[in-house]
């Protein structure tokens, strides 16, 4: 048996968000007895990513995958539930700040996520700088190695962000997450904005960096067609829940839950044929108001009243592939 | 009355500013049927959108129509009055934009937006308006449409807004559709729904839409046509399955060939080498030819069309021939 090393588990995280509500507000709801609106944006998900596997996580607008992102990488404490890294817990583990960058985020806008009155050397290698990485005096040379690495040209550094194009940012994006020696690199929707031809050619980055230093990431999309060619185990994610879990190839071939079979089945597809698109049932409910049971239920055409009343919990089909479905 | 309804000849849509002159559209040319989807594919840059702009009428300074041809049903509507043009948009040409928070206004209930967009154009007797309403939000397959028609768009889902919006164009029976990436910010499920309600709308009602997008994908499955602009300029024309079995041109090729779904999983995609040329300096040539491996020095002056079948064109001095 093969020995594979967990870099990061998560056991039954939760978040629920509140909305801020002011001292009248909350004096109301007491007086009237009203509960305020929450929502569950992540729901007890659990799963773990091992040491060089890339785990994708995909599911629709407001199904809390962004969310869970946020969690991963400490940006956001749990409601419940438990993280870990490399077996340690995460808290204590986040509390060492040199440690805590071992968990590095690469966000869907670059423009937004790039302080625009800094210089793209400063961008990339004050982090590593403060953390003591490097000394200050090599900041501009570990800055100009980052940049090669992401296939920009060294004399770059001392250019602003708003001087690249979208891809070229989304690479300096890439190498400030590289400067500080990440174990885990978080993707969330890294790609989404850019040009198909643009999109390639950070694909590949990606995946050349992946191969050279084993780089754990989890990778968020709502695309099908990236998660299918980059990721070696999916994550699909509705209203907060994971609904299916599976390596990537057992997934696309042998979806089992009915809203995974949804997606893919609505997934546009290069072909030569005009296509009959086939209505889909219903709207994706409003996370504030979820339904009872399985979120699923009012979409689902196999939906029992068992399904309207019992929440199912993820269970094993063939080994390794998980799905919540009660009547799979 | 002819077939095709709908031409563009020539068209240039140039923006004059301090930095030079950026020619966004050159010399574009296409033509449209009843009933029929063009796809007009194209990456940031590539000039669809001003394309679909141009067509509107739409296009503001420091931008200009430098020349061509836009004719409706053989009028000619790059010579309308902004009045004249006021009367066309909404009535005979119907846009639909990506965002539709930008077409809505969040002040307004839906029945009040539907009902100035026919207001606009006729006079008719409210209990019209409203019943028109209905008909329209029914025909891309909104529940309980009476209900819609009073709340505000941040009442309702994204999909849902984006198909008010789409309901609203078709409100006056246009005879032309532009819709401008209309579903790329929605999911993957609800895309799949509002292109099933478009499509049976344009063969029902026997309407042209011109449908601009970046999603090869996309289009492969429900455009009849497809024409791929690259830098402003067209590069291939075809019917769809012309395209993406045979393509001609090798932008169209490469461009396939980076979809994900066209590479073997784990393995790198292919990609284009290089960036998108800066629209200033283009020259003469084929916008194409710094990032092209059939690339020669006869690429330094302007492509030939070259002709593949009586519906599939191709601009390129070396076209991959089949």
């Amino acid at each position: 048996m093969q020995v594979v090393q967990t870099v990061f588990q998560a056991d039954e995280v939760s978040r629920v968000f509140e909305p801020a509500r002011g001292t009248i507000e909350k004096l109301t709801d007491r007086l009237t007895g009203k509960r305020p609106a929450i929502v569950q944006a992540v729901d007890r998900v659990s799963l773990s990513v091992a040491q060089g596997e890339t785990l994708g996580i995909v599911g629709e607008s407001g199904c809390g995958k962004s969310t869970l992102a946020r969690m991963i990488t400490g940006i956001l404490p749990v409601s419940g539930g438990t993280r870990r890294f490399r077996n340690e817990d995460y808290d204590s583990f986040l509390a060492r700040r040199r440690d805590a960058l071992k968990v590095q985020m690469v966000f869907q806008d670059p423009m937004s996520s790039l302080n625009g009155r800094l210089k793209v050397g400063e961008i990339i290698g004050e982090g590593a700088v403060v953390h003591g990485i490097v000394p200050r005096s090599r900041m501009r040379e570990h800055a100009a190695k980052m940049l090669e690495r992401v296939g920009l040209a060294a004399d770059s550094i001392d250019r602003y962000p708003h001087q690249f194009s979208g891809g070229q940012r989304q690479r300096i994006g890439i190498a400030r997450a590289l400067a500080v020696e990440p174990e885990l690199l978080v993707c969330d929707e890294a790609v989404a904005a850019l040009d198909v031809s643009v999109q390639a050619q950070i694909i590949n980055l990606l995946m050349d960096i992946r191969q050279e230093s084993g780089l754990s990431m989890i990778f968020i999309s709502h695309d099908l067609g990236l998660i299918r060619h980059l990721c070696d185990r999916v994550a699909v994610m509705y209203l907060g829940r994971v609904v299916e879990l599976a390596k990537t190839s057992e997934l696309f071939a042998n979806p089992v839950h009915p809203y995974t079979q949804m997606l893919l089945a609505g997934m546009p597809r290069i072909s030569t044929e005009r296509r009959t698109f086939m209505p889909i049932k219903g709207e994706i409910p409003s996370p504030l108001n979820p339904p009872s049971g399985c979120h699923f239920h009012p979409r689902c055409d196999r939906a029992t009243d068992h399904c309207r009343i019992s929440r199912p919990d993820l269970r094993e089909k063939v080994p390794g592939h998980l799905h919540a479905c009660l009547n799979a | 009355m002819s077939e095709q309804f709908f031409e563009v000849e020539g068209l240039n849509t140039w923006f004059f500013t301090r930095a030079g002159t950026f020619k966004s559209v050159r010399d574009v040319s296409f033509n449209l049927k009843r009933g029929e989807v063009l796809g007009i594919v194209g990456e940031s840059g590539s000039g669809k959108s001003v394309t679909g702009m141009s067509i509107m009428g739409q296009v503001e300074k420091p931008g200009k129509i430098v020349s061509g041809s836009i004719r409706l049903d053989g009028e000619e509507l790059t010579e309308l009055s902004f009045d004249q043009m006021r009367k066309y948009r909404g009535r005979r040409i119907a846009m639909v934009f990506q965002n539709p928070l930008m077409t809505l206004n969040p002040l307004m209930r839906v029945r009040q937006q539907m009902f100035e967009a026919i207001s606009e154009h006729e006079k008719v007797p409210a209990a019209q308006m409203r019943e028109r309403s209905i008909a329209a939000l029914k025909a891309v397959g909104i529940p309980s449409p009476e209900e819609r028609l009073e709340a505000y768009p941040h009442e309702l889902s994204g999909g849902m807004r984006q198909r008010v919006v789409i309901a609203t164009a078709l409100l006056m029976n246009p005879d032309l559709i532009i819709a401008d990436e209309p579903t790329t910010a929605l999911d993957v499920t609800i895309q799949a729904q509002i292109i099933h309600q478009m499509r049976s709308q344009i063969t029902d009602r026997g309407l042209g839409m011109i449908w601009i997008t970046h999603d090869l994908a996309t289009l492969s499955e429900l455009a009849d046509r497809i024409l791929v602009m690259y830098a402003g300029a067209m590069m291939e024309t075809g019917a769809t399955a012309e395209i993406i079995a045979t393509p001609r041109h090798p932008y169209t090729s490469k461009l396939l060939e980076s979809v994900p779904s066209n590479n073997e999983p784990g393995q790198r995609l292919k990609q284009i080498r290089g960036t998108m040329p800066s629209l200033l300096d283009l020259g003469e040539g084929c916008a194409f030819r710094s990032r092209c491996e059939r690339a020669s020095p006869a690429c330094e002056t302007s492509p030939p069309k070259r002709s593949f079948s009586s519906t599939h064109h191709a601009w390129c001095h070396h076209p991959i021939e089949g």
